[in-house]
């Protein structure tokens, strides 16, 4: 549905997008994290044609962004960062505003309108005037005016942004919601958001792709396997080398402290040793108070990949 | 050109749901009266001519008010965003936006038509240089709105968009003012680009095509400068 060919966005001298590819195929929620300006919202203005890019092609739903920009524009629904609406309209009068700009057949309007505000909830407020609205139903008024004219491709910049939990909550649920009829991309920093919501990850930071991944391989693909924490009693330094020659340790970090000792055994990328470190332990007369395995999170993948210079391989 | 009515209808609804409709057309209609009043008083002739020129520097500095919020607002909350996604052309935009400033202004000028009521009333007025004297008004909006939009364009802040509106308009008007009586080509040109000139000859009674010429082309070079201006973020 999308197709992004070596994309690049130069602003004077800096690249705010350089040379990014990416596929966002028919019917998934593909999530693009990343820090604050890493080119996200940079991306999507691309995509939806508000601004050109400096090199590199991309089209949407078939159509070229440059190129064909009125027709791209008929696909899609965009929901820009902050959701910048009238303040001065009545949410309907909005919405019917929209419609119209969006070619929305005089016949069917009326019903699409309706659909909208039952969909993104907002039937209570939808003759109230714009500027009193809280943050959640602005952010709600933004997405029914992005499905006004069903499009096929949902753009979403930071959807959940300067929510409070009950409305994230909210929000999220209908992203999903959404995510079975139309193709979305959306872009934010929230982790848990992109584990929730989507079914391929892209990371980027500073214009580029760092790594592109489903949120679940990210974990293991990226840092190797997992580790395990240990809490022992028995005697700390035999156990550490005992513990080191075990067949897929890569690493022992051992905590002393007297008769309990701590340890975190890192594990090679596809191993699972558990068994081999409980039965080694309990040889060398180790008494295994805790084991646990702690499998890498998203938001330490993220951390490590956009704080790290170097390229990380997918 | 159906989305260019829609902006048009959108706009025309802002300008009623905020107070600068009303704004406007009350200051327009206290100084415009206060000048037809004094101006009768003075000449004791039964002609808008002589109130209708103070109208004009009203008019510089009322309708930049009017233009001000047209783009300057959209750029800075944002609203151009969606708007400019929405499938739309930048000319559309341009021009719907300009047509509800230049309906808005005709709606300012209209209530002026009690002073010539008025004028029928106490004697019998030239209605030929009166209907004149309204197209050239009309005329002279567009080319108002024109510049005032373009002002607006290119910044975020709408007082600094009516400032340089007006100004601009006050040099357009000056520059004609002051030269008159003056001859050699300098002084032609500067009459020439001013409005006062072109704007004289139409409460004379008299739709010259030169002077027609002068306000449409000019209202269309600015048009075309400002979807420029907008289609620019595409480029910048």
């Amino acid at each position: 549905m999308i197709k992004v060919d070596h994309l690049a966005k130069r602003y004077a001298d800096v690249y705010a997008v350089n040379d990014i590819s990416f596929e966002v195929h028919q019917g998934e929620i593909l999530g693009l994290l990343g820090p604050n300006g890493a080119g996200k919202t940079t991306t999507m203005r691309i995509l939806t044609c508000y601004m050109p890019a400096t090199s590199g092609t991309a089209t949407v739903a078939g159509y070229d962004v440059f190129r064909e920009s009125i027709n791209v524009r008929k696909q899609i629904g965009y929901l820009p960062e902050n959701v910048p609406l009238y303040p001065e309209m009545r949410v309907r009068e909005y919405l019917n505003f929209r419609a119209k700009l969006k070619r929305v057949p005089t016949r069917e309007r009326k019903t699409k309108i309706e659909e909208c505000i039952e969909k993104c909830r907002i039937k209570e407020v939808q003759n109230q005037i714009i500027g009193t609205l809280s943050k959640g139903y602005r952010q709600r008024v933004g997405l029914a005016d992005t499905l006004v004219h069903d499009p096929k491709i949902l753009i979403l910049d930071e959807p959940t942004i300067g929510l409070d939990p009950n409305q994230i909550r909210q929000v999220r649920q209908l992203i999903k919601e959404l995510g079975e009829k139309h193709t979305i991309l959306l872009s934010t920093h929230i982790l848990p958001e992109v584990e929730m919501l989507c079914g391929r990850v892209i990371i980027v930071n500073k214009g580029k792709i760092v790594a592109m991944d489903t949120p679940s391989n990210l974990g293991t693909q990226l840092r190797g396997g997992s580790n395990i924490v240990l809490e022992v009693r028995g005697n700390g330094e035999k156990i550490k080398n005992v513990l080191s020659v075990i067949k897929g340790v890569k690493k022992v970090l051992w905590h002393d402290n007297g008769e309990i000792s701590n340890y975190t055994v890192e594990a090679e990328k596809g191993m699972d040793i558990r068994e081999d470190v409980f039965s080694n332990i309990v040889k060398n007369n180790g008494i295994i108070r805790e084991m646990k395995q702690a499998s890498i999170t998203l938001e330490e993948i993220f951390h490590q990949i956009t704080t790290q210079e170097q390229e990380v391989a997918t | 050109m159906t989305s260019t009515g829609t902006i048009f209808q959108r706009e025309i609804n802002a300008y009623f749901l905020s107070p600068v409709a009303y704004v406007v057309i009350s200051v327009f209609m206290i100084f415009s009266g206060y000048f037809f009043s004094v101006m009768l008083g003075l000449t004791q002739e039964t002609t808008l001519r002589y109130s209708l020129a103070y109208t004009q520097f009203i008019l510089s500095i009322l309708t930049p008010v009017i233009t001000m919020r047209l783009f300057a607002e959209e750029n800075k909350t944002g609203t151009i965003e969606p708007l400019m996604t929405a499938p739309i052309t930048d000319f559309e935009v341009v021009f719907g936006k300009f047509l509800s400033a230049w309906a808005l202004y005709n709606i300012m000028i209209a209530p002026t038509a009690f002073y010539i009521i008025f004028l029928a009333w106490v004697g019998s007025p030239d209605y030929g240089a009166i209907i004149a004297s309204y197209i050239g008004l009309i005329l002279m909006g567009g080319l108002f709105v024109a510049i005032g939009i373009l002002v607006s364009a290119i910044t975020k802040n709408q007082i600094v968009a009516a400032v340089i509106g007006i100004v601009a308009l006050l040099i357009l008007l000056v520059i004609g003012l002051a030269s008159s009586g003056n001859e050699g080509w300098f002084y032609n040109c500067l009459r020439y680009i001013g409005t006062y000139d072109h704007w004289d000859t139409f409460t004379k009674g008299l739709i010259d095509t030169r002077d027609v010429i002068y306000y449409v082309s000019f209202t269309a070079l600015l048009i075309f400068i400002v979807v420029r201006i907008v289609e620019s973020r595409r480029w910048r």
